[in-house]
């Protein structure tokens, strides 16, 4: 089932999964929704549900075994920073707990030194 | 309850100079600091100068900034004076620093696992491997 639903949300999930961890929250919002409570468990799954399949994530720093993440790493944290200077959530980034937990403290480690913004595109 | 200060902690001190600041005016900056340092018993392990870069956001009033990253080990009451003198220094916009010693700590201890676990896989594929061509050949 996992090569199925892979294999059906190739020709628009991939393009979504590719760009993904770049930060962008606003154009492609609206197909990654967080599952809502009390719906589909799995990607996708149920007939009569929503109709697009959403592609598994990936924890970027899992997959890569990036171990250190570095507040000095601007380029690193900026994936995970939305235009506004938010931190990107990881229901929308797919990074795990411990993972996120780091990079969080990184980030924030970061605006403290003015790498990275509180608020806004500042320049 | 006896406190004795650690003493082989290492930081990250990393601040941020006005952009005009000349280079000389930098250098005497940084041997007064590391004098600070050597007199306290600590040790100035690297400086670097990342050189000016645009600030995410505006800082006294300025956009730009000259980053200076520090790497010192030594105690707490170290750090204490060292940003003690940061603060009072006038052409220093922003620092900050990282206890970083820990962290490295775990990160050899996670490459040590990894190398641990990646070692033993490939000394014996080249023995099947070896044994598989002298098969083939023979």
């Amino acid at each position: 089932m996992a090569d199925e639903t892979t294999a059906t949300s190739a020709p628009g999930g991939h393009s979504s999964g590719g760009e993904r961890p770049s930060g962008g929250d606003r154009p492609d919002r609206g197909e990654r929704r967080p599952p809502r409570p009390g719906g589909p468990g799995g990607p996708g799954g149920r007939e009569g549900g929503r109709k697009y399949f959403r592609r598994k994530k990936v924890c970027k720093f899992c997959v890569e075994k990036i171990e250190a993440i570095n507040y000095k790493d601007v380029r690193l944290l900026a994936q995970f920073v939305a235009e506004s200077g938010k931190i990107v959530p990881r229901r929308l980034t797919g990074v795990c707990t411990p993972h996120q937990r780091r990079l969080s403290c990184a980030i924030k480690q970061a605006r403290n030194i003015a790498l990275l913004p509180f608020a806004g595109r500042a320049s | 309850m006896a406190r004795t200060y650690e003493t082989n902690r290492v930081y990250e001190l990393m601040f941020i100079v006005r952009p005009d600041m000349v280079e000389e005016e930098q250098d005497k900056l940084i041997s007064t600091l590391e004098s600070a340092v050597s007199s306290s018993g600590g040790k100035v392990k690297s400086m670097e100068r990342m050189g000016k870069r645009r600030l995410a956001y505006t800082v006294r009033r300025f956009h730009d900034g000259i980053y200076i990253l520090l790497t010192v080990e030594g105690g707490g009451a170290l750090i204490h004076e060292l940003e003690r003198r940061l603060r009072v220094t006038e052409p220093v916009i922003k620092f900050l620093t990282v206890r970083i010693d820990e962290e490295q700590k775990r990160l050899d201890k996670l490459k040590k696992i990894r190398e641990a676990r990646r070692k033993p896989a490939p000394t014996p594929a080249p023995a099947e491997t070896g044994g598989e061509t002298a098969a083939v050949t023979a």
